[in-house]
C-alpha cells in the first residue's frame, strides 16, 4: 500500500543511528554494563540467555493470544446480546464500565487469592483487553444507517406481531446490517485490546511476581533487577517490544484484508 | 372507464412524539398508472406521506386504505428510495440490489436474472461488481433505483431522489426513470421540491401547505404522449411551471394570512 520508499527508510534510518549513538556513548563514556549495556552486550545476553528467554517470551505470548481470544469472544457475544436487547444492555453495561474503571493492578491481588497463579495472569489481562472491543463493537453495532434500518422494515419483517417472528426479524438486520457495518469499529477495539492484553499479561505478571519454571518475560524484568543484571533486563525489554510491534502488525494488516474493498481507512489516498 | 384506486389516505393526521403536527387534514388517492408528484416546502410533511404509504410509521388519527389488495401482501409490491442511495458500502452493486430479494429468501442464484434486470432498466449493467465508493453520486442514486426495481413493485415511493445530484446528472435521471416506468408500468408518487422537476415528470401535481400538510391544489400534468424530446424548452412546459409556482406561492401566502 505505501508505494513511498521514503516511509520505510526514514524511519529505518533514525532507529539504526538512535542504537548506533547509544552504543557509541556507552563505549566512549565507558559507562558500566549494570547502568546502561550497549546494543552490542544486550544481543550477546540475548543469545546466550536465549533458552531461558524464550520459554519466558513462551509463556508470556501464551497468556497475551489468550487474553486476546477470551476478550474478543466476551466482548463480541456481549455487544451482540447489548444490541438485541435493551433489558440485557441495561442491566449489564454499567457493570462492564465498573470492571474497566477499576485499575486492573488493584485487583490482581485478589484474583491471586482467588484463582492458581496462571489462571489470576489470563484473568487479568483479559480484563483490560475486553473492555475495548466491548464499546467499540457495541458502537459499530448502533452505527447503522437509518435509511437501512427502515429498508430491512420495508422488505424484512413479516406483518405480525408475534414475538419470535419479532426476534428473527431483528436477527435478520443483525446479520445482514448491523454485523457488517460494525465491523471497522470492532477491528479498531481489536487493535487497541492486542496492545491491552500485553500491558495487562505483563503487569500481572509483575503483580503475581513467584518464581517457578512457568514465569513469563515481566517476571525475567523483576528478577533481573533484583539481580542486577540489567543487560537480560533490557534482552527481555526487547522481546516484550517486538511482540507489541508483531501483535500491531498483525491486526494492522487483518483490518487491511478484511476492509480492503469498502472502507475509506483502507483505501491508498491519491497523491 | 374509471382507473382502479391504488391507495387511498382519507382525513389522516399525524402527530411526531416531539408533538409536532405533521399533516392534518390529509386526504389523497393515489390512482394506478400514476405519476403522481408531492410539491411542497421543505417541512411540509411530504416524506410523511410517503412513509405512512410504506406502513414505515401509523397515522395519529385517519385511514390508509388499499382498496385492491389484501392488506398482509401489501408491502411486497412497495419500492422505496431515499433522499440518500443508503446503499450498503460493504457491498458491491449487484449485492445491493439483491437485498430487498435475498431478505425475502431468494438466493443469489434465483435472484441472478431479476438483478440483471433492474440493472440494466438503470443502465448499469456493467458495473454489477463495482463497489459503492466506485461510483459517482448520479451513479449510487441509479443503484439505489435499480434496488427498488427488483422487487417488481407496483407502487413506488421516491423520496426527493435527485435533491443532492447536479442538474445535468438530474436531467438524465429524470429520463431514465420514466423510461423505466413506461417498462415496468408502475405507479410512482415522487416527492419533490423542485417545481420544474414535478412538472417534467408528472401526470399530476399535488401542491401542499407549509407544515401542518394538506393537498392545497392538484394540478394536471402532461400525459407520457405530449413529452417529446422538446417538452423541456416548450411552451407548455413553461406554463406549467409558472402555473404550479402560482400555486405554490399562494399556498406560502394564505399560511402566513392564517
Amino acid at each position: 500500500m505505501t508505494r513511498n520508499p521514503l516511509r520505510l527508510i526514514l524511519p529505518l534510518a533514525v532507529f539504526i543511528a538512535s542504537i548506533a549513538a547509544w552504543e557509541l556513548y556507552v563505549r566512549v563514556a565507558d559507562v558500566p554494563p549494570f547502568i546502561l549495556p550497549a546494543p552490542s552486550l544486550v544481543m550477546a545476553t540475548m543469545r546466550a540467555d536465549w533458552p531461558l528467554l524464550s520459554a519466558s517470551l513462551l509463556v508470556t505470548l501464551e497468556t497475551t493470544l489468550a487474553a486476546l481470544v477470551l476478550a474478543v469472544v466476551g466482548g463480541v457475544a456481549l455487544a451482540t446480546a447489548f444490541s438485541l436487547s435493551r433489558i440485557i444492555e441495561y442491566s449489564f453495561y454499567p457493570l462492564a464500565v465498573v470492571l474497566q474503571v477499576t485499575p486492573v493492578i488493584a485487583i490482581a491481588p485478589l484474583l491471586l487469592i482467588y484463582m492458581p497463579q496462571p489462571l489470576a495472569v489470563l484473568a487479568c489481562a483479559w480484563l483490560v483487553a475486553f473492555f475495548p472491543i466491548l464499546s467499540n463493537t457495541m458502537l459499530g453495532l448502533q452505527s447503522v444507517d437509518r435509511n437501512l434500518l427502515e429498508l430491512f422494515r420495508l422488505y424484512g419483517v413479516p406483518p405480525q406481531r408475534r414475538w419470535s417472528a419479532r426476534l428473527g426479524a431483528r436477527l435478520k438486520a443483525f446479520w445482514h446490517l448491523r454485523r457488517p457495518a460494525a465491523l471497522p469499529a470492532f477491528l479498531a477495539g481489536l487493535r487497541i485490546a492486542g496492545g491491552l492484553s500485553l500491558i495487562g499479561a505483563v503487569v500481572a505478571e509483575m503483580a503475581a511476581g513467584s518464581a517457578g519454571a512457568g514465569s513469563g518475560l515481566a517476571y525475567r524484568i523483576i528478577e533481573s533487577q533484583y539481580r542486577l543484571n540489567i543487560p537480560r533486563l533490557f534482552a527481555a525489554l526487547v522481546l516484550l517490544a517486538l511482540t507489541g510491534i508483531a501483535l500491531f502488525l498483525a491486526l494492522s494488516l487483518l483490518t487491511r484484508f478484511l476492509l480492503r474493498h469498502w472502507h475509506e481507512s483502507a483505501l491508498p489516498r491519491e497523491p | 372507464m374509471t382507473i382502479p384506486t391504488l391507495v387511498s389516505l382519507d382525513q389522516v393526521r399525524k402527530v411526531f412524539a416531539n408533538g409536532v403536527t405533521a399533516l392534518d387534514g390529509f386526504g389523497m388517492d393515489v390512482r394506478e398508472g400514476d405519476f403522481l408528484s408531492l410539491l411542497g416546502p421543505s417541512g411540509c410533511g411530504k416524506s410523511t406521506v410517503l412513509r405512512l404509504m410504506a406502513g414505515l410509521t401509523e397515522p395519529t388519527s385517519g385511514t390508509v386504505a388499499w382498496p385492491g389488495s389484501a392488506d398482509a401482501g401489501r408491502r411486497g409490491e412497495i419500492g422505496f428510495v431515499f433522499q440518500e442511495p443508503t446503499l450498503m458500502p460493504w457491498a458491491n452493486v449487484a449485492d445491493n440490489v439483491w437485498l430487498p430479494l435475498r431478505l425475502r429468501g431468494i438466493s443469489r442464484q434465483e435472484a441472478k436474472g431479476r438483478i440483471t434486470e433492474s440493472l440494466s432498466l438503470v443502465g448499469l449493467e456493467d458495473f454489477a461488481k463495482a463497489y459503492p465508493r466506485e461510483l459517482s453520486g448520479g451513479m449510487r442514486m441509479r443503484v439505489s433505483i435499480a434496488r427498488a426495481l427488483s422487487v417488481k413493485p407496483s407502487l413506488l415511493l421516491m423520496d426527493e431522489p435527485f435533491a443532492a445530484l447536479d442538474e445535468i446528472a438530474r436531467f438524465k435521471l429524470n429520463d431514465d426513470l420514466l423510461k423505466a416506468r413506461d417498462e415496468l408500468k408502475c405507479t410512482i408518487v415522487f416527492v419533490t421540491h423542485s417545481i420544474y422537476e414535478s412538472a417534467y415528470l408528472s401526470s399530476r401535481i399535488a401542491v401542499l401547505s407549509p407544515r401542518p400538510g394538506r393537498v392545497v391544489t392538484e394540478i394536471a400534468g402532461t400525459s407520457p404522449d405530449e413529452r417529446g424530446s422538446e417538452f423541456r424548452t416548450s411552451f407548455a412546459y413553461a406554463d406549467l411551471c409558472r402555473r404550479l409556482s402560482q400555486a405554490l406561492t399562494s399556498s406560502m401566502a394564505g399560511e402566513r394570512r392564517r
